[in-house]
């Protein structure tokens, strides 16, 4: 009871706004770690996941990411609930029966045909319904672009994960497996849009970046923010005369001196 | 009014997490930002259906080209047309290289104009390939500050759909496209952040980042 009060006080509170623009004072350290990241992929990460998707079929592939994203549902449901959301509760709760089920273990994914596709959530979400600020940008070994809110999210995910109590120990090998298929799959699947940003652009530490915030602002419902305010993300790299938008200008000559 | 690239059966939507599916968007749909279509008619201030039949003729004439059957590189002297003839390129060139346009001459805005026409062309139209077995509807479209919003649902093979949002604008009398949103990643701000690191690596030498851009893609 008091826990369920706590949590309505804390939902009370609102999500925290959503900011726009680049906050990374941790730069030099976040290169480093992203050097690091760089590194482990083009040595083993994308070998891996190479050679994986030439060994397994498609339908085998299939089935492992599947089971994988099955045993993210209990953590989700938990999240859904501790942010109030209580449809995506539903919703999750029944797409893990189906599966669970129907898709025997999880292998297959009868529920998003029914129309329940998986509403992913994670505890880095639930910090931001209950009004934690986002923080500075962070990029965190292996799991690549983060924020000090959804870093913390990630490491409360991984400890508070119900899928850990619910298997056996002695069958948490096949999950950790699953989970690892899947990334593997996922990095095959999108092998050259993955390459043409580690690989390909100046500054993949900074195209990383601008991607994972507003793709993650965007998740989060950042919808009302305006659109334009992240076009400059540094401070020092905003237009010369500040209160000069060409976008409202129709007639402006772009060539003109 | 849906505009369809083409139909086929789909594969059925595997999981994957909200970071792939992020990654993906981009640069799947960005690749429709390499090219827009224009209206006819001039003078008169954009309406919503114009705005809204721009972006439907844009997916229509991406379609026409990536079933084409010719060759890539064929295919992508046919985007870096259609993105010059009909999207925006200066406004975008400008935003995309941000205060140094300012300083800039004007023959070397033009000359970094056409370079980035061309990079754009390249990059996103790499990325078409992924589209060929998908649709893309327009469902709706609302003014927004002083241009107007186009949104539309992306459904491409083997994913989840997913929204794209289009920002167009009266150019002078005509519609035109200036930026697209997938899940949030606006291209603007993406190219923007990609050119300013190019010019960082030429020591800031805009002459060089126009070299570079002609290479680059």
């Amino acid at each position: 009871m008091i826990a369920a009060l706590t949590l309505c006080a804390l939902a009370a509170c609102g999500p925290a706004t959503t900011p726009t623009g680049v906050n990374d004072p941790y730069e030099t350290a976040n290169r480093r770690t992203h050097e690091f990241n760089r590194g482990l992929d083009r040595a083993l990460v994308r070998p891996a996941a190479e050679g994986y998707s030439l060994a397994v079929p498609d339908p085998v592939q299939d089935g492992v990411s599947n089971f994988a994203d099955n045993l993210d549902l209990p953590g989700d449901v938990l999240n859904n609930l501790l942010q109030l959301r209580l449809g995506d509760a539903v919703k999750n709760s029944f797409r893990l029966a189906v599966n669970s089920t129907f898709g025997l273990g999880g292998l297959l994914d009868p529920a998003t045909e029914m129309g329940l596709a998986h509403e992913e959530t994670d505890f880095g979400e639930t910090l931001h319904v209950w009004g934690a600020p986002e923080g500075a940008y962070v990029e965190l070994p292996l799991a690549g672009p983060s924020t000090e809110r959804d870093a913390f999210g990630l490491v409360t995910d991984i400890a508070l994960n119900p899928t850990r109590w619910l298997v056996p120990s002695g069958d948490r090998k096949w999950v950790t497996g699953a989970n690892i298929g899947g990334a593997l799959s996922a990095r095959s699947r999108y092998g050259d849009l993955i390459d043409s940003i580690l690989y390909e652009s100046a500054d993949s530490y900074a195209q990383a970046r601008v991607l994972y915030l507003q793709n993650r602002r965007f998740e989060l419902g950042g919808r009302a923010a305006d659109p334009y305010a992240a076009l400059s993300p540094d401070q020092e790299d905003s237009y010369a005369d500040p209160d000069y938008d060409p976008i409202a200008d129709p007639n402006y000559d772009p060539f003109a001196q | 009014m849906p505009t369809q690239i083409t139909t086929r059966s789909r594969t059925p939507i595997t999981t994957r997490s909200p970071s792939d599916r992020g990654r993906r968007r981009v640069l799947t749909c960005l690749a429709a930002g390499a090219a827009a279509l224009a209206l006819p008619g001039r003078g008169q201030a954009l309406t919503t259906a114009e705005a809204s039949n721009l972006i439907n003729r844009l997916v229509t004439d991406i379609n026409a080209v990536i079933n084409s059957g010719k060759r890539e590189s064929a295919m992508y002297q046919e985007f870096e047309r259609i993105f010059g003839t009909y999207a925006d390129v200066p406004l975008i060139a400008q935003m995309a290289l941000g205060p140094d346009w300012r300083v800039a001459s004007t023959p070397q805005r033009r000359a970094f104009a056409g370079a980035f026409q061309s990079y754009i062309s390249r990059k996103y139209g790499q990325r078409f390939r992924e589209f060929i077995g998908g649709e893309i509807r327009v469902t709706g479209t609302q003014p927004l500050k002083s241009f107007y919003e186009v949104i539309s649902v992306a459904d491409l093979r083997g994913e989840a759909p997913f929204e794209v949002r289009w920002h167009v604008r009266d150019s002078r009398g005509q519609p035109k496209m200036f930026n697209l949103f997938i899940e949030g990643v606006n291209m603007l701000a993406t190219e923007r952040t990609e050119v300013r690191a190019m010019l960082d690596r030429q020591g800031g030498n805009l002459d060089a980042l126009i070299a570079e851009l002609r290479r680059a893609g």
